[in-house]
């Protein structure tokens, strides 16, 4: 079995294994009860140039930062030179280390760029940061991003905002027998139930912005997934029963009359 | 002296530190990130970088992202 009770991730432990993006919410008051309903205790963010108007709201005005850490994400970022920049910028901004690298090789599928992405990786490992790369479901790639220095693996279940559910399966469960880092399933849930999924299968946690973001109720399906994240995990640390063809009796024949 | 500030031509004082920048703006309580060119200037060094006329700056915070 992966991981203990507890997800520690460069050894910094999380109750809940459930991470967030702040993005996309219809107003800033309904992303915090959103959060709050998520249990979650780690948020994205984005770096992004600051509203010089100071009248308006922001963001962080509405992330409690005692109860939330914040992972900065390297979002829009297509060259790794791009994203260690981004990178550390955020550095600079929330004085962590951690980053949500993504470089992003094409503007549809928003697959990731895995060659920038394994190189934007390794200067910042060397550069002292917690680096929780995005990447596609493929364990051999998985394994480099270990390889050099990821502190997890983020894996997509299927493309961002897409809510398409775990598109591979069999993929993401390689990934989980060979990885020695936490795996975090990143993108493509759209309900509930793809969260279960990841989690029943022995993903150390998921993240996911749109299918909270943009259901009807964001914090009711907040709660939803929270739900699922606790369910999928405990049912994947109850082992479930193997699949069989033919049905077997729950209840015994001793006992019937004759 | 003028400078590009977040992509807009912005009108400032000659010689102003980034420091003075950042109160100018009522950005001093927020956490920022501060550009000039192409070079990220440490918390630490606010108060020492001066800017000169058409230096490009750029000021970033978090914002929502997934």
């Amino acid at each position: 079995m992966r991981g203990g009770e507890t997800l520690t991730i460069a050894g910094k432990a999380f109750r809940s294994r459930l991470f967030v993006g702040t993005g996309k919410y219809p107003d800033f008051a309904t992303m915090e009860k959103a959060l709050a309903a998520s249990g979650t205790d780690m948020v994205t963010v984005a770096v992004r140039r600051v509203n010089l108007d100071r009248t308006q709201e922001s963001l962080l005005d509405y992330i409690d930062l005692k109860k939330y850490s914040l992972l900065p994400n390297t979002a829009g970022c297509y060259t790794a030179d791009e994203a260690v920049k981004y990178s550390r910028l955020a550095r600079e901004v929330g004085m962590s280390s951690w980053v949500k690298l993504e470089v992003i090789g094409d503007q549809r599928t928003l697959f990731p760029d895995n060659e920038e992405l394994l190189k934007a990786t390794k200067i910042l490992v060397k550069d002292g940061f917690v680096v929780l790369p995005y990447t596609n479901d493929d364990p051999v790639f998985a394994k480099k991003l270990e390889d050099a220095g990821a502190a997890a693996v983020m894996p997509l279940g299927a493309p961002i905002g897409s809510g398409l559910g775990i598109r591979n399966p069999h993929n993401i469960a390689i990934i989980l027998q060979s990885a020695k880092v936490p795996v975090i399933v990143d993108a493509g849930v759209g309900t509930a139930s793809d969260a279960a999924i990841a989690m029943e299968m022995g993903a150390d946690g998921v993240l996911m912005n749109t299918a909270i973001a943009g259901a009807k109720d964001p914090v009711k399906m907040a709660e939803a997934m929270r739900k699922a994240i606790e369910a999928g995990r405990l049912a994947y640390e109850a082992g479930r029963i193997p699949k069989k063809s033919y049905a077997s009796a729950s209840t015994t024949m001793e006992g019937m009359i004759e | 002296m003028e400078i590009r500030l977040n992509g807009k031509a912005r009108e400032v004082g000659d010689g102003i530190t980034v420091s003075q920048l950042l109160d100018e703006l009522k950005l001093q309580a927020l956490r920022v990130a501060v550009q000039v060119n192409t070079d990220i200037v440490k918390r630490e060094r606010y108060g020492e970088v001066t800017l000169q006329p058409g230096d490009t700056v750029e000021i970033l915070t978090f914002m929502s992202g997934g």
